[in-house]
């Protein structure tokens, strides 16, 4: 077998997932916020209350699944490098997919010790509401400082994440006095689910994709009264941040992401060509060049299943197991970190926080909905998740070592003409505020301290 | 070994030859090719007998499926959708019988024998005439040996129907490692190159010193590296997914490039359907399954729904209704085939086969194929309705020793389940000059 030759379906499949060419992305979005705030000025635009509340029959059945998985056998490959974190160029990933040594741990903790309720109470515990917007309902959560001039900021999870990523730095933003800042640190945090992920409605048409989320973003924060505002995301909350800095309302003084887009033209072009390097790369640009390509060409089985067949994903949303094993394969480094927690050497993340993020998708029943995201966006994406798509407004930007790519700081440069902040972080992977909350709220209070007034 | 398994040995053991021999197979699991000396090389007899605890837990879990909302589309564009597979599920669960694909299985000769570790089951037919042509007959992805049994009676037995006893073959179709009542692999590298091997072993097993070879999907493959092994016996091959497609076609399907200037109205044809499928992602489970195939596989190994979505989700599936308008197509065809992966627990391990291969590659490019190197006989039937029809001029420059090439007016991905009739007649013609000859 000729292993030199790459996969002409992947090489589809990834052009089609990513996109090549970064034109007409700002015009685009620009020109469409207009049919969007017609939509919600139509609708209903009343603030609810939202509690949260599952029934136990749920938590029963699902203990009850949990229990009455039927495994496959193990895989074939040990991938013991698979649990290596922190190291360079990248973790290989497990290479066959999740291990089942893994997954047995996890299943056997799910069903026995873990106890969802708590994560329920801390849910209960903060406000939650919804309201309408563009004919679907959004939950998000709101937390107000109680100091006098915080500065609002909306931040957006992503794909496998949830609102429960971002949890831990609630407390942080909006009372910074009580975590080592200062009281100029503080934010007034809004936290959306995404249209079909958690509490928030499930789209029954077509159409949105991140530039739409966006927009409803901007329709959400102006309900909320607020006329100055900031914008944060990593995984899809990036895309759907940079978005946002596409559309550039006035209100939106600044972004900051944690999955920075930012890969050159001529460097996308290299990527899709799936070549070596360019020989005038410098050795941070060089090493975000092997990861973007190893990720190509490795870690795109699930985002290119639910791009293009999220529907067929059934056993998703009617196996525990499933489930959890198809938000475990995310990127090579989560998974690595992931896996340790279980194996008893947490790092960042605890099983709770793993297992609460899993069950979320499980008690909301959006396996199949969240996934629909990928699909929208291969219908109208004309640029890849990290390539730079011409943002003018002022960014910050924290390139994790572990991310799916490091982004470099002369590419960050480039893509981001008002760079307000790049910061280099010593660990970190894909989930930065659920993984190194400190570092995050570091990293947030560093780019928007320069703008905060 | 899984419980189900166990217990399907146990039923095998019970034959007086079988004893002895699974103890011997265990000592083998993990030997090199035919380089141990201990391996069993004994053929034993083999009963299907599924407990009826797993039937009733089938059920159950059936029963309890919690589905998905509708897709947010009007067509397949986002995969499989809801109202089509779920009254099929719900029938799966009421009234679907799976006794009688397991007396249709066990009304032929079913046997197991141990090459190269893995634990190999078949089906072998013999003609009643007396210089009837072996043929050993792969089976793909997700089929089994269900897609190829209706050619049993017209491949064993053509004076039935108005054929003539020359055209009778002795019939070998076996279950691919990981894959139906074969043995799981435990170890990688069961690619196509190994199962040619094993399938060559397994033809000296049963005697045959002159044989051909058949197969589609993940048949056709495995038939191409049985071509170029060329093992001591086999006159020739016959395969309806051919590796044809030429690497200059297959850089620009591999780019996104433009059409190629100078195509043939065929080859414009094929490089369209090829092209499209790429656009509409047609391969993605392909994809999935040739790097993630553990991740996938606990969802499909755990919900029947999910794996009878998963393996419905083959575009070979695409145009089937599977509602009684079509007998060959019925709902009782396919369910067969999923209940079949179901109870043999192999939704995970038959997706290993695409891992070894690579990424999800399709097997369709001549080049990775190495069909230059088939220099044995080779015969190819063109089936419309099959992901692209392979234009004849890059049949020719793919196989240097084409011997035969028809398209046919009928028939998909699926032929020998689609069309039995027509497939078998294909056969008989594809391989009757190798029979003059020999």
């Amino acid at each position: 077998m000729d292993t030199t030759r790459t996969s002409e379906t992947i090489d589809q499949d990834r052009r089609r997932l990513l996109g090549t060419a970064a034109v007409g992305i700002a015009a685009a979005g620009a020109a469409s916020l207009l049919p969007s705030q017609k939509a919600a000025a139509s609708t209903n635009d009343g603030i609810r209350p939202f509690t949260v509340s599952f029934p136990q029959e749920e938590l029963t059945e699902l203990r009850r699944r949990i229990v009455a998985t039927r495994w496959p056998e193990r895989e074939l490959v040990s991938d013991e490098a698979s649990r290596r974190i922190w190291s360079t160029p990248a973790t290989v990933g497990p290479t066959q997919g999740v291990q089942l040594a893994t997954m047995q741990k996890l299943m056997h903790y799910w069903g026995t010790e873990y106890d969802w309720s708590k994560c329920e109470a801390r849910l209960k515990a903060l406000p939650n509401f919804v309201t309408e917007i563009d004919g679907l309902d959004i939950h998000f959560i709101h937390v107000k400082s109680k100091h006098q001039g915080a500065l609002p900021i909306i931040i957006t999870h992503g794909w496998p994440g949830s609102v429960i990523e971002l949890l831990k730095i609630i407390d942080p933003f909006t009372n910074p006095t009580a975590h080592g800042g200062a009281e100029a640190d503080a934010f007034d945090v809004v936290i959306p689910s995404m249209p079909g992920y958690g509490f928030s409605g499930k789209p029954t048409e077509t159409g949105w994709d991140s530039a739409r989320i966006a927009r409803a973003w901007i329709v959400l924060m102006k309900r909320l009264g607020y006329d100055r505002y900031v914008a944060q995301g990593g995984d899809w909350g990036a895309l759907i941040t940079e978005q946002m800095a596409l559309i550039a309302p006035p209100e939106l003084a600044a972004i900051h992401t944690n999955m920075p887009g930012t890969i050159p033209p001529e460097i996308v072009k290299a990527l899709a060509s799936g070549g070596p390097p360019p020989a005038d790369l410098g050795p941070d640009e060089k090493r975000a060049y092997e990861q973007v390509a190893f990720f190509y060409k490795n870690g795109l089985g699930y985002a290119n299943e639910m791009a293009l067949r999220p529907q067929t994903l059934y056993g998703i949303v009617d196996s525990p197991a499933g489930l959890a094993a198809w938000i475990l394969d995310h990127d090579a480094d989560s998974y690595a970190l992931i896996a340790r927690s279980f194996d008893g050497e947490p790092e960042g993340l605890t099983r709770d926080d793993i297992l609460d993020n899993i069950t979320f998708y499980w008690l909301t029943h959006t396996a199949i909905s969240s996934a629909r995201l990928y699909w929208e966006h291969t219908q109208t994406a004309k640029a890849g998740f990290f390539d730079a798509k011409g943002i003018t407004i002022p960014v910050g930007a924290t390139a994790n070592p572990s991310e799916i790519y490091t982004a470099p700081k002369s590419w960050t440069e480039r893509a981001f003409p008002k760079l307000l902040h790049y910061g280099r972080t010593d660990k970190g992977c894909h989930f930065a505020a659920w993984e190194q909350p400190k570092t995050f709220t570091d990293e947030v209070r560093a780019t928007f301290k320069t703008i905060q007034t | 070994m899984n419980p189900l398994i166990k217990t399907l040995a146990a039923v095998a053991a019970c034959t007086a030859l079988a004893t002895a021999a699974l103890v011997l197979g265990l000592c083998t699991l993990s030997a090199p090719a035919f380089a141990n000396p201990v391996e069993d090389r004994s053929i034993r007899p083999f009963k299907i007998q599924v407990p009826q605890t797993a039937l009733d837990d089938l059920r159950g879990r059936i029963a309890a499926t919690r589905w998905p909302d509708r897709e947010t589309v009007g067509d397949q564009s986002q995969g499989i959708q809801l109202a089509k597979i779920r009254p099929l599920v719900e029938y799966w669960g009421r009234a679907y019988d799976w006794r009688t694909a397991e007396a249709k299985l066990n009304s032929l000769p079913q046997f197991m024998t141990t090459i190269d570790g893995v634990d190999i089951y078949f089906i072998h037919v013999r003609s009643k005439h007396p210089h009837a042509l072996p043929l050993i007959m792969t089976h793909g992805w997700p089929g089994s040996v269900l897609e190829l049994l209706k050619t049993v009676g017209p491949l064993t037995d053509p004076t039935a129907d108005g054929g003539s006893p020359e055209d009778a073959f002795d019939l070998v179709l076996p279950s691919l490692p990981g894959f139906g009542f074969s043995g799981k692999p435990t170890e990688t590298g069961w690619n196509t190159e190994r199962i040619a091997r094993a399938w060559a072993e397994l033809m000296k097993r049963l005697g045959y010193t002159k044989y051909v070879a058949q197969g589609g999907d993940w048949g056709s493959p495995v038939s191409n590296a049985m071509g170029r092994l060329a093992p001591a016996g086999l006159l020739g091959i016959h395969v309806n997914l051919p590796a044809v497609v030429p690497p200059e076609i297959a850089a620009v399907l591999a780019t996104g490039g433009p059409v190629p200037a100078g195509l043939t109205g065929k080859e414009r044809t094929a490089f369209d359907a090829l092209s499209m499928a790429a656009k509409m992602g047609n391969r993605s489970y392909a994809t999935m399954m040739g790097t993630r195939p553990q991740t996938i596989g606990y969802a499909i190994n755990d919900s029947p729904a999910g794996l009878a979505a998963w393996m419905l989700g083959h575009p070979g599936f695409s145009g089937w209704t599977y509602d009684d308008s079509d007998p060959e197509k019925s709902p009782d065809e396919v369910l067969d085939d999923i209940t079949l992966y179901w109870l043999t627990n192999t939704a995970t391990s038959s997706g290993r086969i695409y891992w070894e291969y690579g990424g999800g590659r399709s097997p369709v490019f001549a080049d990775p194929e190495k069909t230059n190197e088939v220099k044995l006989p080779v015969a190819i039937t063109v089936f419309p309705g099959e992901g692209y029809r392979a234009p004849e001029t890059w049949a020719r420059r793919a196989y240097p020793n084409l011997i035969y090439f028809h398209e046919v007016d009928k028939g998909g991905h699926f032929a020998a389940w689609e069309q039995p009739e027509l497939f078998s007649a294909e056969l008989r013609a594809a391989f009757r000059s190798l029979r003059q000859r020999n």
